[in-house]
């Protein structure tokens, strides 16, 4: 396989939801994963989480059988393991501690990755988004709007990208200092143009105005994104932090626009909470997740007190007003936090994405991301602690974007090109490493280290495997897919809902049996096999018909093949196990002779079988080793056993063992 | 009685239609003595709504002026909003409705004055007799017998005429076991599960009182069903607290002393106004406009509708789990609400057959109508009535709910879709059609439903309407289904719940592409199949003039 720093045998992994389900098996320790593997060679049940992944780890009192290590992961996967021998579980706990905080970028698993493509293949992969092409689309540069060099070297603001859109107007002498009198020097830059009205959206950081400074040239960087929409007389200033949040910031000579030093803004307060408030609710909402057999108002109470589905609503509500000030008012707006690149990323691509339906194809949604994350200088290292830093700044920023997107694709079903499962492998590989795109703080930073030569994108992985990632439903000639989508505001007109996709990703158990978009993906590829048949069917036809006299054909294949084609749902099974739905069932001494009956499990279609392709989910798939990834196959979940373990983990023993 | 007396002002017109997500329309309303109609006056897209004065579950009425405001709430929990020019016509409205939607005698009801309009194909009341179900158990079984102990329905008035028991148990030994259990409901058959001939019996409590009255038929019919050696599970749908209470007033559970092969399980599901409260309370959140979160997920909560969600579910998993190895038992106290939640959803996870239309309507026949569930006391009022009558209870609408959520975890193991789990909640509530009226099988014959009403499965079978209710996705799958009832995987019923306050088209939308998907990929089949075929026979052809 690979060098292994670490290799124990007789390591037993822990069921979260039923302790009679541990495996036995031996854990590696590589220089870039943690691998289980299951003894016993039929199965092959494997885990493997690269180290990135890995957000804590604990080691827990040492028992009679051995001395249980806890793992969780960045993509909330939660492996529970126990080691025989405390100095096995203590060495192990060392090196997994330095493992998953590495100290230099070129630690990470990205400049050690190998695809096994060439050269030529890397860099047509990095050039599958090209932001410039983005602005292009959009109808920019027009009269109104320009590139800027002013931030070349980047001179001016060392978080923003090279190349800076802003109005005709703003001269390098108003960007300059209109830069200095906003937070780490982010001026007012363009996200978003809507060719139809001009209306725009700008984003900048908070102004450096303290109880009452003023920046001349700032006023006319706001002045002049106002005359780039030659349509309306004013703009809104968002600021996108609570009101009390802002104030306190004046006295540390920052805080936000006053309307009577602007001439013709609106301004105006959307309550997002700070990245501190967000990672605590996370971490509250995780420990729900992580709860034992919760009742249903443990859970509800938990989900609730945790906050985050208000969290995940603010930042809706805030896109849903500027998608709204745009689109229905055709007025500009400038967006702003503190330093401008969390809560204002969040909400410009939120409100682009109900904007612009380019935004909801799969390309469209990778420029969304390189657009007002990536080039704009999100900070990914900081807040998905990709290099040990200060925990402090780790925050699930994206990983609210992306649950803002899921809640949106469960309201509009036929709206986007793309699945569930794409957010999923997105959000895993922010911080899995394993591509070049999320690295550092800043496209300087990236710059400087050479990512596009040393790495792979992301972007050109997914776009290659994009069939898997197709939302069966859409269509681009459906109406939900034209025109500004218009969620509504009350929780009873519009659900948010836990998204346990996500949170319970691992645990399949939890999730519906069946998937409705597997199940129409497969009827689709069959579809697309069928037409093309048809079409091979009609030719011979033609060609027989025209040949009646000539000798018969060659017998095709096709009848072979057409048998094959059959939405078999028996050989993409799954099976189903009960849970535990009483504790009672245990002690009932089992005098029934046990009916492991095979056809007893439900054999159905899941999102497992059908994709059994599921790419790189752990990030082995391209490994040498040539191990297949079984890790997000896992049976984790609540009593639910992949088909591979039917076979001997019958499930009577599970619920009827003494 | 003549409706007309009640109707003072049967037509009004100029009133205004507000509902949710609709523009407000003008239009003219009319009362009969079953509907309100309100038909718009605009030309280009006239439209009517048709409102059984039997689904309103309250209203009220506002003044401003001489404007009139009726605020109606329907049991399917629809409200609408009407405007009525006039102070007096607007009384007299208000009234009528309430008088006409409060009716006493159930043959006043609309199920009576209805005549179809379709061509009846096959009479639905006749569609799933005893007999049949008898025939089918008699195929794979000879250990059962159908007893018409109860014909008259003089032993137990809330039993069917036919009831399926132990062959072994003569009639006599049945009266005594009656005489034993509440309300007379000995224990009978429920559901045979071919796989391992276990089987699942249903019964209320047994009246064993404070002294610990015992009955020996009653051990000896339940043990009838146990393989030699083996034991079987009772499942009480009470906690053993409430079990054990139940005592104090004549009832009780099976001692183990004198039911040494069964082991007794308690699971606790509420009944009665703790469900409708919950009802109450979750229908009032769904419909709190405000923009609250926190409020919204507390209110979630409070209701305590999910809770019982998963009570239930638990319960019936844990029944068909035992089924799988063993034979069961279920009651509860009178064995009419919850024993038949579990019983029927039981039913679900196990036996393909009820996930299919058909097979899903002749359990609800079974499980619901013949086993007596009554129907007309707990379906009286919905979500917004104050009536707060202890035998008033959502039981129905909680089964429901049950399957839409397994239905939600096994998309493509269900013959019907939501639609059809939402019409049988309408129909429960109100309906022109008799088959939910009356409270047991007794009832419904002494009202000469069959003779007098048009059965609803006479309706739903019908080509016409079947289409809606099918689930594209469905197919065959022969297998055990055990649905997830962790809090995660269970989930508030838009469908109903949020009906009337969400705009449906991108989920009708989308439901109707996965139609087309479907739909176009079974044309094509066709297809592929008839070219083949036709190249086949061309090729045979050729091949015989080869051989000439």
């Amino acid at each position: 396989l690979c060098h292994f720093f670490a290799q124990v045998e007789n390591v037993r992994l822990l069921d979260r939801l039923s302790s009679r389900k541990a495996a036995l098996g031996t854990l590696y320790l590589t220089a870039t994963h943690v691998i289980f593997v299951e003894n016993g060679s039929e199965t092959r049940k494997e885990i493997w989480v690269l180290h990135s992944q890995i957000s804590s780890i604990e080691k827990q009192a040492t028992t009679a059988t051995g001395c249980p290590l806890l793992i969780r992961c960045k993509n909330f996967q939660v492996i529970q393991l126990v080691i025989p021998q405390e100095r096995d579980c203590h060495d192990i706990y060392i090196s997994l501690i330095r493992l998953a905080r590495p100290v230099k970028y070129e630690e990470l698993y990205c400049f050690s990755f190998n695809p096994k493509l060439d050269k030529e293949e890397r860099e047509q992969g990095w050039k599958l988004v090209d932001l410039n092409e983005e602005y292009n689309r959009m109808g920019i540069p027009n009269n109104y709007w320009q590139i800027s060099d002013v931030n070349r070297d980047y001179g001016v603001c060392d978080s923003y990208p090279t190349e800076v859109y802003v109005p005709k107007s703003a001269t390098a002498h108003i960007i300059v200092g209109s830069s200095k009198f906003r937070s780490r020097r982010r001026f007012p830059a363009l996200s978003y143009y809507c060719k139809d009205n001009h209306a725009s959206i700008c984003r900048s950081s908070q102004p450096l105005s303290g109880f009452s400074a003023r920046c001349l040239e700032d006023e006319q960087m706001l002045q002049a994104i106002r005359k780039a929409n030659p349509g309306s007389n004013f703009i809104y200033v968002v600021d996108t932090r609570p009101k009390l949040n802002a104030m306190a910031n004046r006295a540390a000579g920052k805080g936000y626009e006053n309307e009577d030093n602007y001439s013709n803004i609106k301004f105006q307060f959307i309550g997002i909470e700070n990245i501190h408030v967000m990672r605590n609710s996370l971490q509250k909402m995780l420990e729900v997740c992580e709860l034992k057999s919760p009742s249903m108002s443990d859970f509800l109470w938990g989900l609730e007190n945790s906050g985050w589905l208000k969290h995940i609503k603010a930042i809706m509500d805030a896109g849903i007003f500027i998608a709204k000030a745009v689109a229905e008012e055709g007025v500009s707006v400038l967006v702003h936090c503190s330093d401008g690149w969390d809560r204002t990323a969040q909400v410009c691509s939120v409100a682009s994405l109900l904007l612009d339906p380019y935004y909801r194809t799969m390309k469209g949604f990778m420029v969304l991301i390189e657009k007002d994350w990536v080039s704009f200088g999100h900070k990914f290292n900081h807040r998905y602690g990709n290099l040990d830093g200060d925990p402090k700044e780790i925050s699930p920023v994206i990983d609210q974007f992306i649950e803002c997107v899921w809640q949106l694709m469960e309201q509009f079903p036929c709206a986007f090109e793309f699945n569930e499962r794409f957010l999923i492998h997105i959000q895993h590989h922010i911080y899995s490493c394993q591509f070049g795109n999320f690295l550092c703080n800043s496209q300087k930073e990236r710059r400087e280290l050479k990512i596009q030569e040393r790495t792979y994108s992301l972007w050109a992985h997914l776009w290659k495997n994009r069939a898997d990632y197709l939302n069966p439903l859409y269509r681009s000639d459906h109406s939900q897919t034209q025109g500004t989508l218009h969620p509504r505001m009350a929780p009873c007109n519009f659900l948010y809902k836990f998204w346990s996709g996500m949170y319970n990703r691992f645990e399949k158990g939890l999730h519906p049996r069946q998937s409705v978009t597997d199940y129409l993906m497969a009827v689709k590829e069959e579809t697309q096999q069928l037409e093309e048949e048809l079409e091979v069917l009609r030719e011979r036809l033609a060609n027989l018909q025209e040949s009646q006299l000539n000798d018969n054909k060659v017998k095709s294949k096709q009848q072979e093949r057409s048998k094959q084609l059959g939405l078999s749902t028996s050989n993409n099974s799954l099976a189903n196990t009960p849970q535990e739905y009483s504790n009672d069932l245990k002690s009932f001494p089992s005098r029934s002779p046990s009916q492991g009956d095979e056809e007893d499990s439900a054999l159905i279609l899941t999102q497992d079988n059908l994709k059994s392709s599921d790419p790189d989910l752990s990030a082995n798939s391209d490994q040498e080793s040539g191990v297949e990834d079984l890790s997000c196959r896992s049976p984790s979940g609540g009593g639910c056993l992949p088909s591979e373990d039917s076979g001997k983990d019958s499930d009577e023993a599970v619920f009827l063992a003494v | 009685m003549e409706f007309a007396e009640l109707i003072k002002t049967p037509r009004a017109d100029n009133v205004v239609l507000h509902r949710p997500f609709y523009l407000a329309v003008e239009g003219t309303l009319c009362l009969t003595g079953h509907h309100l109609i309100f038909s718009s006056r605009r030309q280009d897209n006239a439209e009517e709504l048709w409102l059984l004065h039997s689904n309103i579950d309250s209203i009220e009425k506002r003044f401003v002026g001489s404007l009139g405001t009726i605020i109606i709430k329907c049991k399917d929990l629809r409200v609408i909003q009407l405007d009525i020019p006039g102070m007096e016509e607007c009384l007299n409205i208000a009234s009528s409705i309430e008088a006409l939607s409060t009716l006493d005698s159930v043959t006043l009801m609309y199920p009576f004055f209805y005549r179809p309009m379709f061509e009846i194909v096959e009479d639905g009341w006749r569609s799933f007799l005893p007999d049949q179900e008898f025939e089918l158990l008699s195929s794979v079984t000879d250990e059962w017998r159908m007893s018409c102990i109860n014909k008259e329905y003089s032993v137990c008035s809330s039993y069917p005429p036919v009831v399926i028991v132990p062959k072994s148990i003569d009639d006599e030994a049945l009266r005594k076991v009656a005489m034993f259990r509440h309300g007379s409901r000995f224990p009978v058959l429920s559901y045979y599960h071919k796989k391992n001939g276990m089987v699942m019996m249903r019964s209320s409590q047994p009246l064993t009182g404070t002294n610990g009255r015992r009955c020996k038929e009653d051990e000896k019919l339940i043990n009838a069903t146990l393989r030699p050696g083996k034991r079987g599970y009772i499942i009480d749908t009470r906690s053993l607290n409430i079990a054990q209470q139940a005592r104090a007033k004549g009832g009780g559970f099976e001692q183990e002393a004198h039911y040494p092969q069964w082991r007794r399980i308690h699971k606790c599901i509420e009944r009665f106004n703790i469900l409708q409260e919950s009802l109450i309370k979750l229908v009032e959140a769904c419909n709190d406009q405000s923009h609250n979160m926190d409020r919204w997920l507390s209110k979630l909560e409070a209701s305590n509708w999910l809770t019982h969600i998963k009570e239930i579910l638990t319960a019936a998993c844990l029944a068909a789990q035992c089924i799988d190895r063993a034979s069961v038992l279920v009651h509860g106290t009178e064995g009419t609400d919850s024993t038949l939640q579990v019983t029927s959803l039981a039913q679900i996870i196990l036996d393909p057959r009820c996930r299919t239309i058909r097979g899903f309507e002749s359990l609800v026949v079974r499980e619901w109508l013949q086993a007596g569930h009554p129907f007309q006391q707990r379906c009286a009022q919905s979500a917004y009535s104050n009536s707060k009558q202890k035998w008033e209870a959502p039981v129905f609408l909680l089964f429901l709910d049950c399957v839409w959520q397994i239905l939600r975890q096994f998309p493509c193991s269900f013959e019907f879709n939501e639609q059809f789990l939402i019409m049988l909640f309408e129909h429960a509530y109100a309906s022109q059609f008799g088959t939910f009226l009356g409270n047991n099988e007794n009832e419904r014959s002494k009202l000469k439903l069959p003779q007098k009403t048009m059965s609803l499965w006479s309706w739903v079978n019908r080509t016409e309407e079947l289409t809606k209710f099918q689930n594209p996705l469905y197919e065959a799958n022969s297998l055990v289904i055990w649905p997830s009832v962790a809090p995660q995987s269970l989930q508030l019923w838009e469908g109903v719940f949020l009906r009337w306050n969400r705009p449906s088209k991108f989920l009708d939308e989308a439901h109707e592409e996965m139609i087309n998907i479907i739909k176009y990929n079974k044309e094509l089949q066709a297809k592929v199949n008839a070219l083949r075929r036709q190249l086949a026979e061309m090729e045979t052809d050729d091949r015989m003039q080869e051989n000439l």
